[in-house]
């Protein structure tokens, strides 16, 4: 009797239908999401894993390891790359590069955006220069900018100055040695800095401008009567109800930082350096790059050393700005 | 601190540079004395150019002409800071990532040279403001964490902390619930009078300005209609718009005429006018202003009965009524009486007003001109000029036609009479112009739609 009871009971056409399609329903979101996943998975989440392995193995080469050899693991790429006079100077130079251009440029993109918000006349053609670096290509740009600040002909004899030099010597300056052979360390870092500020302005400004037109005019108005000055209406109105998007800005500002290379692709060429000091200014993405043709089992340690450091930089920025923006 | 303005003019430019007559007249030569230490209401429809009037009043607006003075000082050129005025916005402009005492710091903190209080003086004033707002216990809190009452409280705060010689409010109570609105509007009150501080405030709601007002002024378009205190100018209305805009329910209007002395609304004599101009006219009549009487002059067709309590109106309808429904506010003991289908009244002499069809202005008639007499030499003894617009009175639709007509032809840019010329297939070709178009269509349109409201909310101007 007992048993008959526990038996299933029979379904009928309909309502296995409709289990059916519950069981869909229950499953139909990951279905949709599949594609995206599979590319997700192949493209990024595969990469990372391997990229994690491959640090971890001793000479790494791939051709080798599809000849199936193996390879020894170890933290040996960590050590070795941590080493490495080359790599201290690549992290000196990119921590240097992000904090100088970081702040710089956030002000100067604040400032901008301000200023652009206030004017009626020119304003669209304004925003149109000031946008012009996002839209061109930084190599370019780069190139432009080393013909700008480089000396043509012998370092004593020049034939042509090049435009900054010329501006400089036409208000009684001496001209300085940019980016020429035997050019001083800080004088292309001066030059670095100018053109990836002058580079991370656009964006910037972007999100600010966008931000300031949200912020409602009467805040201003009610601080016109309360009696404020412009610079307290600065720093007491605009700054803290921009703070989310300035927020934002310098903690992009500090990632894109860390991955600084192209600029001084621009301007230096491949060798990163001035003729003659190859390497000087190289950065941690060079660093990576360099490697990967010779070892690619260091080049992916120093990756993930990068990755340590921004994660790092940004928990604090993160951290810092939660104590700071005020939404 | 007394309040004179004088030939106040403002007149916002046109957008459209082409078209000079786009421009908007929100203020029209408004001359008017406030008394120190009252409470004015600012009242008109939107559009009427009140906001506008009081942000000249705040320095936040330049006048386009004519003088503000506070007491014997000429504050005109004077920038909003240096006018000792409190200002209070319609959305109260909190800062939001202060605290509430920090709001009510900030304007003493920017106070330079020898106005600049100590730390402990600034804290003590502060409290002492908020004190009287009754806003103390929140003072940790930031706008966003405050209900709409309370962010109402320490705005106002905000404003007196500078101890004002003149406060103003937009539209204070507009973005309160009614119960809110009620509570706040009698706080305001109270506020206003422990202070003593001259105050404007702005309303378009004519119940808020007329509970606290000691005086109000009716605007309309940029023009004083009316100015008084608030029972005269309901009792005796100039014309026919201040009767219109005065009182809940609204007053009934009918077109009538008065012929040999007599009223008459359609063929029904329903009043004795006396000594009055045969004319056509349009007759005002106050829902209290109806008697049921069985012999009375003037029927109405009952179309329904709404219960209030103590009264009930009587909702009918009458084809000499400018509006769908006549009602009348009788006592609820008449309801018995309110019976088939038609209702005759007869009509309360002192809730009558008649008003010339031609100018739209009032026509006392018997005993009217006596009160409106008696009440005229009130308000000169107690030092308020009694103030009416004088001349034409300024019509919505004069003004519109005057402003959209231009306008209508301009939006018809070159590119479109351009495309007409074309024939249809070339200016499908032509595709870049033909794409711009509406564009430029729109863009015209945002401008015009801004222009107009631009004597309501004349900060989006800026």
């Amino acid at each position: 009797m007992t048993k008959e009871k526990t038996e299933k009971p029979v379904l009928t056409d309909e309502q296995k239908r409709i289990r059916r399609k519950a069981i869909f329903n229950r499953y139909k979101a990951w279905l949709y999401l599949l594609p995206a996943i599979v590319i997700l998975l192949i493209f990024t989440v595969w990469p990372i894993i391997n990229t994690i392995r491959i640090s971890m193995l001793r000479n790494y080469d791939s051709m080798q390891e599809l000849g199936g050899a193996t390879f020894e693991f170890g933290f040996g790429n960590f050590a070795a790359v941590a080493r490495y006079d080359k790599f201290l100077t690549c992290l000196g130079n990119t921590m240097l590069l992000t904090v100088i251009t970081v702040p710089i440029s956030t002000m100067l993109a604040l400032l901008i955006a301000v200023g652009l918000n206030s004017i009626k006349v020119f304003r669209k053609a304004f925003q149109t220069i000031f946008f012009l670096p996002y839209v061109t290509n930084s190599i370019a740009i780069g190139m432009v900018f080393m013909t700008m600040f480089q000396m043509i002909g012998r370092v004593e004899s020049p034939v042509s100055l090049g435009i900054i030099n010329t501006i400089i010597e036409a208000f009684g300056g001496t001209r300085v040695n940019w980016v020429n052979v035997g050019s001083n360390y800080w004088a292309n870092i001066a030059v670095l800095s100018i053109y990836i500020i002058w580079n991370a302005l656009p964006f910037k400004i972007l999100v600010l401008l966008g931000g300031l037109q949200g912020v409602n005019k009467q805040y201003y108005d009610a601080a016109k009567v309360d009696g404020a000055s412009r610079i307290r209406t600065f720093w007491r109105i605009t700054v803290p109800l921009l703070s989310p998007m300035i927020a934002y800005v310098v903690i992009t500002g500090f990632i894109g930082g860390f991955k600084e290379y192209s600029s001084i692709v621009g301007i230096f060429g491949e060798s990163m350096g001035p003729v003659g000091n190859k390497g000087s200014l190289n950065t941690m993405v060079g660093f990576i790059y360099d490697n990967i043709q010779q070892n690619q089992g260091r080049a992916s340690a120093a990756a993930l050393i990068l990755f340590a450091i921004i994660f790092v930089v940004t928990m604090i920025n993160l951290y810092v700005s939660k104590k700071k923006v005020h939404y | 601190m007394k309040v004179v303005l004088e030939h106040l003019t403002k007149i916002f430019p046109s957008r459209n540079k082409k078209d000079k007559n786009a421009e908007v007249v929100a203020v029209n030569d408004f001359n008017l004395e406030i008394p120190d230490g009252k409470l004015i209401g600012l009242l008109g429809p939107s559009g009427c150019g009140k906001s506008t009037t009081l942000f000249m009043i705040s320095g936040l607006q330049e006048p386009s002409a004519g003088k503000i003075y506070f007491g014997e000082d000429d504050v005109t050129e004077l920038s909003p800071e240096n006018r000792g005025i409190g200002l209070v916005f319609q959305n109260y402009a909190l800062y939001p990532h202060m605290s509430v005492q920090q709001n009510i710091l900030f304007p003493l903190q920017n106070l330079k040279g020898e106005n600049r209080l100590s730390k402990e003086e600034m804290l003590a004033r502060a409290e002492q403001v908020a004190k009287l707002v009754q806003i103390d216990e929140y003072m940790d809190r930031k706008p966003a964490e405050l209900s709409g009452g309370q962010q109402q409280r320490v705005a106002i705060a905000r404003a007196l902390v500078k101890m004002p010689r003149v406060l103003l409010l937009d539209e204070p109570l507009s973005n309160l619930d009614a119960r809110l609105r009620l509570q706040t509007r009698e706080e305001i009150r109270r506020i206003q009078k422990d202070t003593g501080i001259t105050t404007i405030f702005v309303t378009h709601d004519q119940e808020e300005a007329m509970s606290i007002s000691d005086y109000i002024v009716v605007m309309k378009l940029g023009v004083i209609m009316q100015t008084g205190k608030p029972q005269w100018v309901y009792d005796d209305p100039a014309n026919l718009f201040v009767a219109k805009f005065l009182g809940t329910p609204p007053i009934n209007v009918f077109t009538g005429r008065v012929e040999g002395g007599s009223l008459y609304i359609g063929d029904e004599k329903v009043l004795d006018v006396g000594d009055v101009e045969d004319q056509e006219v349009y007759v005002g009549i106050r829902p209290e202003g109806f008697i049921l009487d069985a012999k009375g002059g003037l029927s109405c067709k009952v179309s329904g009965i709404d219960v209030m309590g103590r009264d009930i109106s009587v909702v009918t309808t009458n084809e000499n009524a400018l509006s769908p429904v006549v009602r009348a506010i009788i006592s609820s003991d008449e309801m018995k009486n309110v019976s088939g289908e038609v209702a005759r009244f007869k009509l309360k002499e002192h809730k009558v007003f008649i008003f010339n069809k031609e100018s739209e202005r009032r026509v006392h008639f018997g005993a009217q001109i006596a009160a409106h007499e008696k009440l005229v030499a009130e308000m000169q003894a107690e030092g308020q000029a009694y103030t009416t617009h004088e001349g034409a009175l300024p019509r919505e639709a004069d003004d519109k036609e005057k402003r959209d007509a231009p306008v209508a032809e301009e939006k018809k840019g070159w590119l479109a009479k351009l495309k007409d010329l074309l024939p249809k297939k070339k200016a499908k070709g032509a595709e870049g112009p033909a794409e711009e178009q509406p564009a430029e269509d729109k863009q015209e349109d945002a401008g015009e739609s801004r222009e107009q409201s631009a004597p309501e909310n004349p900060k989006s101007e800026e």
